[in-house]
């Protein structure tokens, strides 16, 4: 949903300043109501880089496209997916997602399956090209400890942040390094323990910046069933869900605002007046 | 030769793979008792192999299932690996394939575990899991923790046991380092110091 109109980049001259003026003027107070009241996500293109999801489970609906990645000898290889879920999670993620935003347009991006030792290069393969693709949202509920691969995810991620791609990650609390959770130019996701999908706190302790519901949940799992289940990793696309909310109903919304309306209509801060 | 060197003699003596071993079977002992769960156990990752392996088992299965293999990114435990997230599942028998691939293996079809990845520094070195807790125990967010608290202890413990693994490897081997310790392990045996003083009117040679 990027802007077709070049704007000024590296500088302001006077005569630039009508090109940016923003399309929405926000309200004094942002209430849920104005920030995704009568969204369904319709067209916010939605991301899931996970295990693969099941086509046509009940929980998870259409999906648009199912894409695997894999990497051999440095070259990445996409390859139409047709192998489904390899464990159950992908479509545990997509399922919470269709869930909060039940128009958007689903696409699985498939990273896992290929081994762990090629893991590391294809969850970069595929957050990569899921970039280049221009997602709205990208639902990570991964991350890696491999110092190697630091560098290039920062890059990738602050990629994202400018080309208007949201990258919802799902932070842990391990007593080693990971990422790309702890990078300010993703939104991170913890969990808390209450049972409405739409109850989600800002913390003011960040690195973990939001935490939403990711508790004893009811999810879509393989085999057209469905399981309980608990982890960060289900509360990252809570998140995922209310951004397409709210990416639909103000689709100009650049990352750093769409951070700000997170914030705004968190439980904690705004979200339940 | 400089790293593998390293490895032997951070690793110690031949025996230390067995003392390794019994601290990892005496985790996933303390993980079963705390969660009062069926059963407790710690994969490995082979990297060669690309395989996990089950590594240490406590209570069901404990008998069968150590050297077992199965793929390293797939499933549940392979998902836990590859993303480095904890994950708790319930009712894991409604995932038909989870069901099947369980009974192939274990014969033992569990209905709810916890997964989480064991972490060293940088590396992943394997899954802890802990299967089947009581009916009425209430799951928390803070058992979770509890879960992750042990996931560092056992990685720790495995962190040893892979060190010893190349160790040994090393020591068998044709290498520099293998002679050096077969040198190390002979001047222990000696009662007489000849040998010693003959070795260090070596090193200050050298």
């Amino acid at each position: 949903m990027t802007s077709e109109e070049e704007l000024p980049a590296w500088s302001l001259p006077a005569d630039a300043i009508d090109k940016i003026t923003l399309p929405t003027r926000w309200p004094e107070r942002v209430t849920r109501e104005w920030a995704w009241g009568g969204s369904t996500g319709k067209a916010v293109r939605v991301c899931v880089l996970d295990s693969g999801v099941e086509p046509g489970h009940p929980g998870v609906g259409d999906l648009t496209n199912a894409v695997a990645i894999k990497v051999r000898d440095g070259e990445t290889i996409v390859e139409e997916d047709n192998e489904g879920d390899l464990c159950g999670h992908g479509t545990a993620c997509a399922g919470i997602i269709r869930e909060l935003a039940p128009e958007c347009e689903l696409h699985s991006v498939r990273v896992l399956g290929a081994g762990f030792t090629g893991s590391g290069a294809a969850l970069l393969a595929g957050l990569r090209w899921s970039i280049e693709h221009g997602f709205d949202v990208i639902n990570m509920s991964l991350s890696t400890t491999k110092q190697k691969f630091a560098e290039l995810l920062h890059e990738l991620a602050d990629d994202a942040y400018f080309k208007r791609t949201m990258l919802i990650a799902s932070a842990h609390n391990m007593p080693v390094e990971s990422y790309p959770w702890k990078f300010s130019s993703v939104i991170s996701v913890g969990s808390h323990e209450l049972a409405d999908p739409f109850t989600f706190f800002y913390n003011p302790n960040p690195p973990v910046e939001f935490f939403a519901r990711g508790y004893n949940l009811d999810i879509a799992w393989v085999g057209g069933g469905r399981l309980r289940a608990t982890g960060n990793s289900f509360a990252t696309p809570h998140i995922a869900g209310i951004a397409a909310l709210i990416l639909g109903k103000h689709p100009e919304l650049t990352p750093f605002q769409l951070k700000s309306v997170l914030h705004l209509t968190a439980t904690n801060v705004g979200g339940n007046e | 030769m400089t790293d593998d060197l390293q490895a032997a003699v951070a690793a110690g003596v031949f025996g230390a793979e067995e003392d390794y071993r019994a601290l990892l079977h005496s985790v996933v002992e303390v993980a079963r008792a705390i969660f009062r769960a069926k059963a407790s156990s710690i994969f490995l990752l082979d990297a060669q192999a690309d395989e996990l392996v089950f590594e240490a088992v406590a209570g069901e299965g404990a008998d069968t299932l150590v050297g077992k293999r199965f793929p390293s990114s797939t499933g549940i435990a392979g998902w836990v690996l590859v993303t480095g997230q904890p994950l708790v599942i319930e009712d894991v028998a409604a995932d038909p394939r989870f069901g099947r691939d369980a009974a192939e293996s274990t014969g033992f079809v569990p209905k709810g575990l916890m997964a989480v990845p064991l972490l060293h520094e940088e590396r992943s070195l394997g899954v802890l899991e802990v299967l089947d807790r009581p009916k009425d125990s209430r799951f928390t967010l803070a058992e979770m923790e509890l879960l992750t608290l042990f996931a560092n202890q056992a990685a720790i413990a495995l962190d040893l046991l892979q060190r010893a693994r190349r160790a040994q490897s090393v020591l068998r081997g044709e290498g520099q380092a293998a002679v050096l310790a077969r040198l190390a392990a002979k001047l222990e045996e000696r009662a007489d110091d000849g040998a010693l003083r003959f070795l260090q009117v070596l090193e200050e040679l050298l």
